[in-house]
């Protein structure tokens, strides 16, 4: 087991030379929670982390010091009033930096907005403020969330902590590689396309896509609307579960939010996976997937059935379709929620003669190359004359999907698969080449499109010795049971198996 | 009146207009409108923000309306509830709908889209029924966010030319209805007829203030002609711009003079869209549908489908008031009153105090030329409906002359009272008919060459000898039984 020392906890930067940097996020909050420590304590190890260790990871646009030290104050101050600080008191968390923060820089990692200061606070934002969260940064991502590696944003890649001459997967690879780096025990990211799950699985951490519209999406700067969705990651299955009920739950600013709480489950976490029927999802794990990946999912199907879950082979076929349709239903949607960047109201300008050459001006300079490039694909799949055959088929697709999930969700109660078909890759093997990089996404794609929740789950190391994850993925509103499933995972690869110093102890404490 | 079903629906046939070229062929014309409308709520369509005319530039505004990055739209209920209102009142079908992203980049456009119901609206196919009877098809009447108001300084007010522009989003974000209207309109008169009548029904339901002055109420005129007596519809041109129902006229007008002009010369009509110029009085070229837009819609994905229960339905239907055209036919048929008076005194929501007065006991004659004549549209005062069937009853019976009535109703109006006691007090006693025939004989003969021109049949005369009869009895006597005294005299 040799595996756990690499890709546990605090990952190999930061946790050493940083005290408590290790501790996850539910021991830091019950020891604020007991005044065992202040919750400025905790932020001040957390920014001086990031003050060592993030020059070379870059997971941060914009450390927010001041605002982090201030809330961590009120948090105390609650405390010694004798007021409840709330369950994630004082716990540090990363942002993706495409989630609206009111007055602190909030830029998508791109030029367009430059100097833009959201005036309200993401509804995510302000439920992690009344948790007693600390948001403690804005964290990189490729722009506009368009990306699988954190290389198409405007202020420069983020190094994945576990060897900084690889990507830490994307678009949310500032939130992945800031936990897997200690930097925050918590980060918040958005999943289009596997934009949680990928970077999570690169970085060696829990990543989760929650069933869509169960999590707010007011104030997460669009993408995709009918794709996006925001997730926890957390060093821990039992961290991931604690802050996605903090963020979870009905949001009527949300016209497509469900109309139902949170979902509980950490309270599940223990239940185990006895008498689940998992499916091993054929088309996800054949052929383009590395055969070390295979191995460990296949070791994964072991520990499923070593914990009493029937795990068999069961084909999804349309699965395979899910690349080509996303790769035109979001760019379709895109395109329209990137209009609003022209140079008129706030961010970039660059002055032209005439409105038009303004806005024209503005986009060119303000948009990088990957952008660009989705917005004419979309532009030209919604055009007059090929909406029918692009976006049109695309949701035809989409509908065949949903299908063929719900079809295997007659038989099974989970679905098992790798989250990538490789490990992280080397910076640039995939730049120049727009088609290999969207590849990365195949096996996440499909529960977006499907609106299904899917957690990624580290589970041991490739021969590169970097992370590999491993996907559960289940239909509508099953978050409790992916997280039950994903804690057994986790305990399995625990050193002793049963809770030893790993994976397995937050649950006790 | 003639009745008949035609692709024009139920209702009197109307005589199109047309417009005969040099070469002695006649062209009629056919028109449909587009009208949108403000909904009167208290918010805007997708946020809270006041949905008010006349405030400060950019005071009603929050992240969403202002489209701001990461904010999302959440439709307000009462939208719906008065388009619901509205289009059950044009007796459309309320269907499941859908919000679509009309895409086209403009700069009073906050998230360069509009938001707006496209494949799938809200109401469909209805119709409008006229005063004159006649009904117009009402295709749709759909739901959409408008757009800021932009003012663009220097250049003289276009953009293209303007030094700079300013923006004031207070409008964007209030909802919008628009009514589509078929291609059922015959006349410029009738289009007239359809806006008014229009404004009538949104006007009664509460869903529009349905002002054109502030472009609360704004028409589109879809304009087409065709050799008169064929079926086919020819090419059209939409005319924007339309403040008024007088420049709705006039460029009706005007653009089937031009249509007809390059037709007769055997040019084609290219569909465009065309400017009405009031000062000019004419139409210009905005954009040819060559260089229309594509407006790439497709399903808004940030709202979900709007399928209003069958039960909320049935509750604004429940709810709806009183129509004009049912309260048209419901006076006609208790008065026996004309079309065009039920049409003016329901213009003028007098019908309910007629109706009650005729209950009454008032003369129906006399209560609906009073009311379509001589009291304030709406607004009667203290009148009472027994005191106006009282002053309509005094009147009838010779007790009051026209002129005393409407003295007497001025009066009750005013401060109320009882309708004997102020014609006592003003001296508004009855004449007998013996104090009559002296006075009309009187007047006879102080002028008997006048008489004798009357006698042989010029009917002008009558007037000389009813004014002299009316300064004799100081305005008493009834202009009608001097005139009935004349004629028996004269056939005498
Ligand atoms: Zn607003």
């Amino acid at each position: 087991m040799s595996e756990r020392d690499t890709s546990g906890p605090g990952g190999r930067q930061g946790a050493e030379e940083v005290g408590g940097l290790e501790a996850s996020a539910l021991q830091l909050a019950a020891q604020v929670r007991s005044g065992a420590r202040s919750a400025v304590s905790v932020v001040e190890d957390h920014l001086a982390g990031i003050a060592a260790g993030d020059g070379e990871i870059h997971a941060f646009n914009h450390v927010m010091e001041e605002e982090a030290l201030a809330a961590a104050s009120r948090v105390d101050e609650r405390l010694a009033a004798g007021e409840d600080p709330g369950p994630l008191a004082g716990v540090p968390v990363a942002l993706k930096d495409n989630l609206c923060t009111r007055g602190v820089p909030t830029t998508c990692s791109s030029r367009i907005l430059e100097g833009w200061l959201p005036p309200y606070d993401a509804t995510v934002v302000a439920r992690l403020a009344a948790s007693g969260a600390i948001a403690i940064g804005k964290a990189n991502l490729d722009e506009f969330a368009m990306g699988s590696s954190t290389e198409h944003s405007a202020f420069g890649p983020t190094r994945n902590p576990h060897d900084t001459g690889r990507v830490p997967g994307g678009s949310s690879g500032g939130s992945a590689a800031a936990v897997a780096a200690g930097f925050a025990p918590l980060g918040l990211g958005s999943d289009t396309g596997g934009s949680v799950r990928l970077p999570a699985a690169y970085c060696g951490v829990v990543g989760m896509k929650p069933t869509y519209g169960a999590v707010s999406r007011y104030g997460l700067i669009a993408f995709a609307s009918s794709l996006d969705q925001i997730g926890p990651f957390g060093r821990t299955v039992a961290d991931a579960a604690a802050l996605l009920e903090v963020v979870a739950g009905h949001d009527p600013l949300d016209s497509t939010s469900i109309d139902a709480p949170a979902p509980a489950v950490s309270a599940v976490l223990d239940a185990g996976v006895e008498g689940l029927r998992i499916g091993l999802v054929t088309e996800l794990s054949g052929e383009g997937t590395d055969p070390d990946v295979r191995r460990r999912v296949a070791a994964a199907a072991e520990a499923l059935e070593a914990a009493g879950a029937k795990v068999e082979d069961v084909s999804v076929p349309a699965t395979t379709l899910g690349l080509s349709a996303y790769y035109l239903i979001a760019p379709a949607e895109a395109s329209s929620n990137l209009a609003r960047y022209d140079g008129v109201r706030y961010g970039l300008r660059v002055d032209a003669p005439t409105n038009g050459g303004m806005n024209v001006a503005s986009r060119t300079a303000g948009f990088g190359d990957e952008v660009k490039r989705r917005i004419m694909l979309g532009t030209y799949a919604l055009s007059a004359g090929y909406y029918d055959a692009y976006y049109g088929k695309a949701q035809q697709v989409r509908t065949l999907i949903i299908r063929d999930f719900a079809a295997a969700y007659e038989r099974f109660d989970l679905l098992l698969s790798p989250t990538a078909p490789t490990t992280a890759f080397p910076f640039g093997a995939k730049t120049a080449d727009p088609l290999s990089m969207y590849l990365t996404d195949v096996c996440t794609i499909p529960s977006n499109l499907a609106g299904d929740p899917a957690i990624s789950v580290p589970y041991g190391l490739g021969d590169d010795g970097m992370p590999i994850g491993v996907q559960l993925l289940g239909p509508a509103l099953s978050e409790p049971t992916l997280f039950r499933a994903a804690a057994v995972l986790e305990h399995s690869m625990a050193p002793t198996g049963d809770g030893g110093p790993a994976a397995g102890r937050e649950r006790t404490t | 009146m003639t009745f008949l079903t035609t692709d024009a629906g139920v209702g009197t046939i109307v005589e199109p207009f047309t417009v005969t070229d040099p070469s002695g062929q006649a062209w009629e014309l056919v028109v449909g409108l587009e009208v949108h409308c403000e909904l009167a709520t208290a918010t805007k369509i997708f946020c809270g923000c006041a949905n008010e005319f006349g405030s400060e530039p950019n005071t009603n505004v929050c992240p969403v309306c202002l489209g701001l990055p990461g904010s999302l739209p959440v439709l307000n209920r009462q939208v719906v509830e008065l388009a619901m209102r509205l289009g059950r009142a044009l007796r459309c079908r309320v269907e499941p709908s859908v919000f679509h992203r009309k895409n086209y980049f403009y700069p009073d456009m906050p998230k360069d889209y509009q938001v707006s119901q496209y494949d799938r609206p809200i109401n469909v196919d209805g119709e409008l029924e006229l005063p004159d009877g006649s009904v117009v098809g009402i295709e749709r009447a759909h739901l959409e966010e408008d757009t800021g108001k932009s003012t663009h300084v220097g250049g003289g007010g276009r953009i293209h030319d303007a030094l700079h522009s300013l923006v004031d989003y207070n409008r964007a974000g209030v909802p919008l209805v628009e009514i589509v209207g078929r291609p059922h309109i015959r006349t410029p008169e009738q289009a007239r007829a359809y806006v008014q009548e229009l404004r009538a029904v949104l006007l009664a339901t509460g869903a529009s203030d349905a002002k054109m002055e502030e472009g609360s109420m704004r028409v589109d005129a879809n304009v087409s002609m065709r050799r008169a007596g064929t079926d086919e519809l020819g090419t059209r041109c939409e005319i924007k711009n339309l403040n008024s129902t007088r420049s709705l006229v006039r460029a009706i007008e005007y653009e089937a003079r031009r249509q007809v002009d390059l037709l007769s010369a055997g040019e084609r009509i290219v569909q465009q869209t065309r400017h009405w110029d009031e000062a000019e009085g004419r139409t210009h070229t905005l954009r040819s549908k060559e260089e229309a837009d594509d407006y790439r819609y497709f399903p808004e994905p940030d709202l979900v489908p709007l399928e209003p229960a069958a039960e909320w339905v049935a509750a604004v239907d429940a709810a709806l008031p009183p129509l004009p055209a049912a309260r048209r036919r419901a006076l006609s048929d208790r008065t026996g009153a004309e079309q065009a008076t039920a049409a003016l005194v329901v213009e003028r929501d007098l019908d309910a105090l007629v109706l009650t007065a005729v209950d009454a006991g008032g003369d129906p004659d006399r209560l609906l030329t009073r009311a379509a004549n001589d009291l304030a549209a709406a607004d009667v005062g203290a009148l009472t409906a027994p005191a106006f069937a009282a002053v309509s009853r005094m009147e009838a019976d010779g007790a009051l002359t026209a002129t005393q009535a409407k003295v007497v109703l001025a009066e009750l109006v005013a401060g109320g009272g009882d309708p004997q006691a102020i014609a006592a007090a003003r001296g508004f006693e009855a004449m007998g008919e013996d104090e009559l025939a002296a006075a009309v004989d009187a007047a006879v003969a102080s002028d008997p060459a006048a008489w004798q021109r009357f006698v042989d049949g010029d009917p002008k005369v009558a007037g000389l000898f009813v004014g002299k009869v009316m300064k004799a009895t100081s305005g008493k006597a009834d202009g009608k039984a001097v005139n009935a005294l004349l004629r028996q005299r004269a056939a005498g």
